[in-house]
């Protein structure tokens, strides 16, 4: 804490210093095929501050031990470490009680636990889990592999031209048959927010459950599982500053009380004999084996990173930046942006007539700027907008209007190079 | 000369622009599907033997400017070729394009050299080998079937 005369400015008035933040991530001062290094592959992942890296090596270097199970100094440590950072997790979620987060490798592990554990044991022949069609392939896969276990039945609500959920389609799609409505907060591939909150009234007037796929929105719209009001909601560390191999699911109490678990081992027991087991009482049921510790140490630092930026001025600066990006690039010859919906945030999918977006990553990449090119795990939304793939530029809180700048010239030189 | 001027030279920008053979054939009687699913290419590669002898080669698809110009390119060169010909082209063209094919050896290529600048881009590999892969499972299928290429 530092101590000064004038008063602390109101939270959400902080603004963002771009250049401090930046010193703040050791790699964004290399070079890339000679050039500085412009990441605008954000949504893929994020870079990591040195607090992260930090936590990680420390955790190895001076705390490494295994969690519940030891009398021992470090191991106590260790323990006390692991359940901090599951509070924090709760707080940055907005979960009341930290029982009801767990620990996963990420999201893809999350919307799988809740396909496995809650879906499975849930669905009967003929119910319906709603998903919409701007879902990642890991908010599809899931519910398809369940419905073929259970004889449920996936549908999707469609989107229309500008990448918004269809509303009315929704609305009319939901009927006393779904039981589990999955989507995305914010789209990896289109840059949509939806209206979560509507949803889940809708979905809960129904009578259905509501997961949320907050893998962009967690570090790029600040999240709030009480105000969303959803009953599941998974996240990723590594696409909010932190380590890879370590997500955060947020269950609600009374759901994962009365979910079985998903894997069985250590650590997820109360007790065991060789003919029967009785569980752990949660988040430890659903926690079975040693976990990533050392990752749990990261994330827990990218959380508290996080805190100390202030979400809502990360978000505001990210806001600026796709503005601009936007303004910026209606002036390259044949741009199409793929993804145009009033309520935006972080990404910016585009497409350029007669070049494929394999390309344009190539000559973005030989001039330091990494963008991603390709289908972003979402092939239904390809399909839709009928394109093979879109370019993408994602932002994130170290990003500055100098490198949207250099992301516009590098595209005129794909335009000179590839007519 | 820059690695992007050497990797889209313009032999390669002229064949993405305008591919030769860039059709569906009706008469052929080998074909098969090639995919890159990391980016989502697709292209049906058709044959038209004759015995041992390629007689005609088309293709048709969605791709980047250098899977194109080497489903163009490609499709021209094994024209009239018989298959351990093609095939043995293949072969030297994908030592080309991981860097494995000696200087002295490119010339030999033709116009394929002009795909020399890949090696460079590792992630481009099978951009410009995926047509041939496809190509390959084609001469491969038994006559009428179309055989799926999933990885080039
Ligand atoms: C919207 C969305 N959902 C889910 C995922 C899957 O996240 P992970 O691969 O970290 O499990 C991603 C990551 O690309 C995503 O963007």
């Amino acid at each position: 804490m530092s101590t000064t005369a004038a008063p602390a400015p109101a939270p959400a008035a902080r603004s963002l210093d771009a250049a401090r933040v930046r010193a703040d991530f050791p790699i964004l001062s290399r070079t890339v095929r000679g050039k500085p290094l412009v990441y605008l592959d954000n949504a893929a992942t994020s870079q990591k501050p040195r607090a992260v890296i930090e936590a990680v090596t420390r955790y190895y270097t001076a705390e490494n031990a295994n969690i519940h199970r030891g009398v021992h100094f470090l191991s106590e440590r260790a323990t006390e470490a692991y359940d901090a950072a599951r509070a924090a997790a709760a707080r940055f979620l907005g979960a009341g009680d930290s029982r009801e987060v767990l620990f996963t490798r990420g999201t893809t592990e999350g919307i799988n636990l809740v396909a496995q554990s809650y879906a499975r044991t849930n669905l009967r022949p003929g119910d319906e889990i709603l998903i919409t069609a701007m879902e990642h392939h890991s908010n599809i896969v899931p519910w398809q592999i369940v419905a073929q276990q259970t004889g449920a039945i996936v549908r999707a609500a469609p989107i229309g031209d500008d990448g918004e959920l269809d509303l009315d389609a929704f609305a009319s799609l939901l009927t006393h048959r779904t039981r589990l409505v999955a989507l995305v907060h914010l789209s990896n591939a289109l840059g949509t927010i939806n209206p979560v909150r509507r949803i889940a009234d809708l979905a809960h007037a129904a009578g259905a459950v509501v997961l949320v796929d907050g893998a962009q929105s967690a570090a790029h719209l600040g999240v709030d599982v009480g105000a969303l009001d959803c009953d599941f909601f998974a996240c990723s560390g590594h696409k909010m500053y932190g380590p890879t191999g370590i997500g955060l699911l947020f269950g609600r109490a009374e759901l994962l009380e009365r979910m079985p678990p998903w894997q069985g081992g250590g650590d997820m027991i109360e007790s065991v004999t060789l003919e029967a087991s009785t569980w752990a009482p949660i988040p430890g049921k659903f926690e079975a084996g040693t976990p990533a510790i050392a990752e749990v140490a990261g994330l827990g630092a990218a959380l508290e990173y996080l805190d100390s930026l202030g979400l809502d001025a990360a978000a505001a600066w990210e806001g600026e930046l796709l503005e601009y990006a936007t303004q910026q690039i209606a002036a390259v010859d044949g741009v199409r942006i793929i993804g145009t919906a009033r309520d935006k945030a972080s990404v910016l999918s585009f497409t350029m007539d007669g070049v494929h977006p394999h390309d344009i990553g190539t000559i973005l990449d030989d001039d330091g700027i990494a963008i991603r090119a390709g289908h972003h795990c979402a092939q239904p939304v390809m399909r839709r907008f009928r394109i093979p793939a879109t370019a993408r530029a994602s932002f994130a809180v170290y990003n500055t209007m100098d490198e949207v700048d250099a992301l516009i010239a590098s595209l005129q030189r794909v335009r000179s190079v590839l007519g | 000369m820059s690695s992007i001027s050497e990797l889209y030279q313009s032999v390669i920008l002229d064949h993405n622009r305008s591919p030769k053979n860039y059709r569906r054939m009706a008469d052929g009687n080998c074909t098969a599907n090639g995919r890159n699913p990391l980016c989502g290419d697709e292209l049906t590669v058709w044959l038209k033997l004759d015995g041992e002898r390629i007689e005609d080669a088309a293709f048709e698809g969605s791709g980047c400017a250098i899977s194109r110009a080497s489903a163009s390119l490609m499709t021209t060169a094994v024209k009239g070729k018989t298959r351990p010909e093609a095939e043995e082209l293949f072969d030297r063209f994908h030592r080309l394009v991981t860097g494995r094919l000696p200087g002295d050896e490119v010339a030999s290529l033709g116009k394929l050299a002009v795909f020399s600048g890949v090696s460079a881009y590792p992630v481009r590999v099978k951009c410009a080998s995926l047509p041939w892969h496809t190509f390959k499972a084609a001469l491969d299928a038994p006559a009428g079937a179309a055989r799926q290429q999933p990885i080039a």
